[in-house]
């Protein structure tokens, strides 16, 4: 952080916890910054001549007597196409041994768009995966979660998602990331040619829990910008939100705050929100869409992180390993999106939403005749081939490996359908029926 | 004078400020940072220190910053034009901002000044009123809009004069009225309202007499909701929610629709300013958008913010209730209302009751679905405001406090399910868990018998009935295999099932299928029924069920097609070939 021509300085703190301190001083204004024995504070509670400060590093080392010098104004970023290809850290910092970017400063966190400027999202990001394509179309200015057990292959599935997107700028906020993942999305985006369009803020697994806090404001802040300012289609990946909120219960647990559900702060759904609902399509064609990464524990989407997203978010991506087809795919019953009807039969062919449900209602009946063979009971001739049928539905259409048109993916579907079924089994529309039944 | 204060100490958004002079639960105040004024209201007052919940965000704030008090509550500004708007939590209209982003302490009017209505008086001089009489009317769109005596006036008032039909501004001074003490006092088109109290200007609230349609079997036909009744809608995410209450924004029989988005979506909003322009209202043959008000407090917007967002929806009902209009009001969700009361509660550090949430919130919640109703008015006319509000209930788990606190103050209860939801079985309703407290009144039992038919309700429970015994032979067949059940009990499980895929599902998006008038609804219930009560004799369960499918096929079908139409025509005769051929 540069210095400031005003700077006020003290050395006296009247008390340390893990992740605050708390001092006298007069004048401080809500959200400012601290510099606290060097290292990056922000103002989070006044009272009276009391001001607390959440150290992002982490209080250890802090003595009584630090130096807490004030640089009168909340986080930056500075922004200018300079941010193309480069890797910062949650400070905005470079980390890649390049020149410090020179641009506009502006504050992080800032304020929101007015509903009323944004526009309905109605374009298509056709990823090639079926499971999303087919059944939980992604829309530009969409935000939408993964949610995996953290043995999944997350990553890797955004990162193939985030390459075929046809977008102008990929900015990617890793929080707590592995160096193995950072390496890894580094290694991918310069293999795919991409990284000059690519932004990354990172912080690892090395670095202080409580710096993650900084991250989606930082990478959000960056998309404001090409969206808003260069009105650039930006994607922002935000991998992992769970390690996120972990990082905000620790800071609201040292700030003596009554824990809501699961030790999680009580305005965990307005924290989460504020990141999630930068998501927007602009009326200049601008827009953002956010990718994020929730990790879950053993599938368990009912606690409070996984929960508060789903509530926030335009729909869920849920990878689960499938048995069948020894494959990982985007489970069809617990995943989403709420958008895709903006676009299935409008951006895509007309038997495009009839299809999907179909083919998912097929596959719930399979899950029925699954569970009469797991009871021991006779299956049916109709069992039998749901069983046929969503084995092959799993391993053609459902499992994260595939790569094709959506074209492709309701012609596999028909297939599907003719081979193991009546027309009337199906249940679609008659006129669809008509034209695309595959004889 | 007003009273004054500094800030002594903040928290987010929960402001200190040590007062100079007197201050009342409830008052505004502004917060001066450097030259912006952030809209504040007093939550607690402890001796000298008042808190305040600031409906902005308090970056930048500084202890000592000034303070001052207003002098009164939230308020909403109610006269024409309030239809078709978009506004925030604040009533501050969106659509005039000129901004992408939304600026602090940046206030907006409500009401177009500017805008001339036509005027047509209605009281005359010498004419004796109260409070909520109606002195003229001027068209909004095509809704006869009241101009009416301020709310908040006591007493007895004699008109002393009245502005002749005519093209006015809002501001312009439509009558003069005197009162008991010989007081003149000038009305003009519009008045403020404290959002937070609720308008009484009426002679009586009844039971509700009669349901309102929203073209949806699962709600109309199975757990109708009254008009001027109450409703909730509590599910976890991705059941749902959100579409079916679109749908009955879209659809409902209401003259004057408020969608509160209380902590939701951005993108939901905008679906709704996006598509309601070109929607057709089925019942006026109108758009939509001239039924509608929309207050939006989204998700991203400050968090002190929501409470008053559903506030102001309610006041706005309650006064398009006092014209003789029939109100709906949607608020979309009710629990990111008492989340904000709880992240409040919290800063204050009151001490919590269940999961954190304030001790007070069911008597809120409780209180808030008061307000709705039908209503007498002064002049004997009638109005209605029906509210059916969201809940998201934490982990889909309905054991929690607002579902609780809700399902004690509503009347009807739509329960969303996830397992019908994972097997696209929407709405995902679930039919027996659910239910409506008007099927048992006898004002709506009778409402329905005359405007349906005779004997409805019956056949009603006893569709209700086959779903529950549906249930159990599932159940059963689950237990024991296909083979270990008797054959009628794979008959009883396919009845319910017919009943679930042609009654109870509904395609939203489907422009036939979405919207089933009552009639629709009433001549496809006894088409089922009559299949239900026809007993077959299948010879194994492949049959039975084959034979299901394919009648399930032919009705979705119809479900589809126009009424009336060919297609319509052709499947019904398809439909009693297939069941004549059975009984050969």
């Amino acid at each position: 952080m540069a210095n400031k021509a005003y700077q006020r300085v003290y050395t006296q703190l009247e008390a340390i916890t893990k992740a605050t301190v708390s001092l006298n001083c007069k004048g401080i204004s809500n959200d400012e910054l601290a510099i606290v024995n060097g290292k990056l504070s922000q103002v989070v509670k006044t009272k009276g001549d009391t001001v607390t400060l959440q150290v992002f590093a982490g209080t250890e080392g802090i003595p009584t007597n630090a130096e807490v010098r004030f640089l009168g104004a909340p986080p930056t970023l500075n922004v200018s196409d300079q941010l193309s290809g480069r890797f910062f850290n949650a400070y905005g910092q470079a980390i890649d041994g390049g020149p410090e970017v020179e641009g506009e400063e502006r504050q992080i966190g800032g304020p929101s768009v007015n509903p009323y400027k944004r526009r309905q999202p109605s374009e298509l990001i056709p990823t090639g995966i079926a499971g999303i394509d087919l059944n939980n179309t992604l829309v530009s200015g969409q935000k939408i979660p993964f949610f995996a057990d953290p043995d999944q292959p997350y990553n890797q599935v955004m990162a193939d998602v985030a390459l075929r997107a046809d977008v102008d700028k990929i900015i990617l906020g890793g929080m707590g990331l592995s160096n193995d993942d950072y390496l890894f999305f580094k290694h991918k985006f310069e293999n795919a040619g991409a990284l000059s369009k690519i932004v990354s803020f990172v912080n690892t697994t090395e670095e202080p829990p409580v710096e993650r806090l900084l991250i989606p404001d930082m990478a959000l802040t960056a998309a404001e910008y090409f969206a808003v300012d260069k009105n650039e289609k930006v994607l922002v990946l935000l991998t992992d939100m769970t390690l996120y909120a972990d990082a905000l219960s620790i800071v609201s647990n040292r700030m003596d705050q009554i824990p809501s559900k699961d030790s999680m702060p009580g305005s965990l759904y307005s924290d989460l929100a504020k990141i999630y609902e930068k998501a927007v399509q602009l009326p200049t064609g601008g827009s953002i869409t956010i990718i994020a990464v929730t990790t879950l524990n053993e599938g368990d989407i009912t606690h409070a992180i996984p929960d508060n997203t789903g509530y926030i978010t335009e729909g869920q991506l849920f990878l689960r390993a499938d048995s069948d087809s020894g494959k990982v795919i985007i489970d069809p019953f617990r995943s989403l999106s709420r958008l895709k009807q903006l676009v299935q039969g409008k951006k895509t062919r007309e038997d495009h939403s009839q299809v999907m449900n179909a083919s998912v209602r097929l596959y719930a009946d399979a899950q029925n005749a699954k569970t009469k063979l797991e009871n021991g009971f006779d299956l049916s001739d109709y069992d039998l081939r749901c069983l046929d049928y969503a084995k092959e539905y799993a391993t053609r259409l459902l499992s994260i490996d595939v790569n094709i048109t959506i074209n492709e993916m309701l012609d596999t579907a028909w297939e599907l359908f003719s081979k193991y079924f009546s027309k009337a089994e199906t249940g679609i529309k008659q006129v669809f029926i008509d034209k695309y039944w595959k004889n | 004078m007003n009273s004054t204060g500094k800030v002594t100490g903040i928290v987010s958004n929960l402001v200190t400020v040590e007062t100079v002079g007197p201050v009342a639960e409830n008052e505004l105040c502004y917060i001066d940072l450097a030259g912006t004024k952030l809209l504040a209201e007093v939550i607690k007052v402890s001796g000298k220190k008042a808190s305040v919940q600031v409906f902005e965000s308090t970056r930048g704030l500084k202890n000592g910053d000034d303070v001052e008090f207003l002098g009164k509550m939230l308020e909403v500004t109610l006269g024409p034009g309030l239809l078709s708007s978009v506004y925030d939590g604040l009533q501050n209209d969106l659509t005039t901002m000129e901004d992408v982003f939304l600026k602090r302490g940046e206030y907006t009017d409500p009401i177009d000044r500017k805008k001339l209505w036509s005027f047509v008086p209605i009281a005359k001089e010498g004419d004796k009123v109260i409070a909520a009489d109606w002195l003229g009317e001027v068209k909004e769109g095509w809704l006869p809009h009241k101009i009416m005596v301020p709310f908040s006036f006591k007493g007895n008032y004699t008109v002393k004069s009245i502005i002749e039909k005519g093209e006015y501004t809002v501001d312009t001074v439509i009558a003069v009225l005197t009162s008991e003490s010989g007081e003149d006092v000038n009305v003009t088109m519009t008045q403020k309202w404290p959002v937070k109290i609720a308008i009484k200007a009426y002679q009586q609230k009844p039971r509700p007499q009669k349901i309102m349609a929203t073209g949806m079997r699962i709600i109309d036909t199975f757990n109708p909701i009254a008009e001027g009744g109450t409703g909730f809608i509590p599910g976890p995410f991705g059941c749902g929610k959100t579409v079916l209450q679109h749908g009955i924004a879209k659809q409902g029989e209401a003259d004057v629709i408020v969608m509160a988005a209380c902590g939701e979506r951005a993108n939901e909003v905008v679906e709704i300013f996006t598509e309601f322009p070109e929607l057709i209202d089925p019942h006026t043959g109108r758009h939509l958008m001239e039924r509608t008000t929309i207050i939006c407090n989204t998700s991203n917007m400050p968090v002190a913010a929501r409470e008053a967002s559903v506030y102001t929806a309610m006041t706005i009902c309650e006064y398009y209730r006092a014209m003789g209009l029939r109100c709906l009001l949607l608020a979309d969700s009710t629990s990111r209302w008492a989340q904000a009361l709880r992240e409040m509660s919290n800063r204050m550090e009151e001490l919590p009751g269940a999961d954190a949430f304030p001790v007070d919130l069911s008597a809120i919640i409780s209180n808030f679905y008061s307000r709705a109703g039908v209503v007498i008015l002064n002049n004997g006319e009638t109005g209605a405001v029906t509210f059916i509000g969201t809940v998201s209930p934490a982990g889909g788990n309905l054991k929690e406090p607002v579902t609780e606190s809700t399902k004690k103050a509503a009347r009807c209860f739509y329960a969303l399910e996830q397992n019908r939801a994972d097997q696209k079985r929407y709405p995902s309703v679930n039919p027996i868990e659910s239910y409506s407290k008007y099927l048992e009144y006898p004002e709506i039992q009778e409402y329905l018998e005359k405007t349906i038919e005779k004997g409805w309700i019956e056949k009603v429970l006893k569709a209700k009935n086959i779903i529950r015994k549906g249930k159990e032979a599932q159940d059963q067949i689950n237990i024991l295999g296909d083979d270990g059940v008797p054959m009628s009990y794979h008959e009883t499980f396919w009845k319910s099932e017919l009943i679930d895929f042609i009654l109870l599902q509904q395609d939203a998006f489907d422009s036939v299928d979405s919207l089933c008038p009552l009639p629709r609804q009433k001549k496809m219930l006894n088409l089922v029924l009559d299949i239900c009560d026809k007993e077959f004799k299948f010879d194994n369960y492949e049959d039975c069920r084959k034979f299901f499918k394919e009648m399930i096929n032919i009705l979705r079908q119809m479900n589809y097609s126009k009424e009336a139409s060919e297609e319509f025509t052709n499947y019904e005769n398809t439909l009693s070939n297939l069941l004549e051929s059975y009984g050969k």
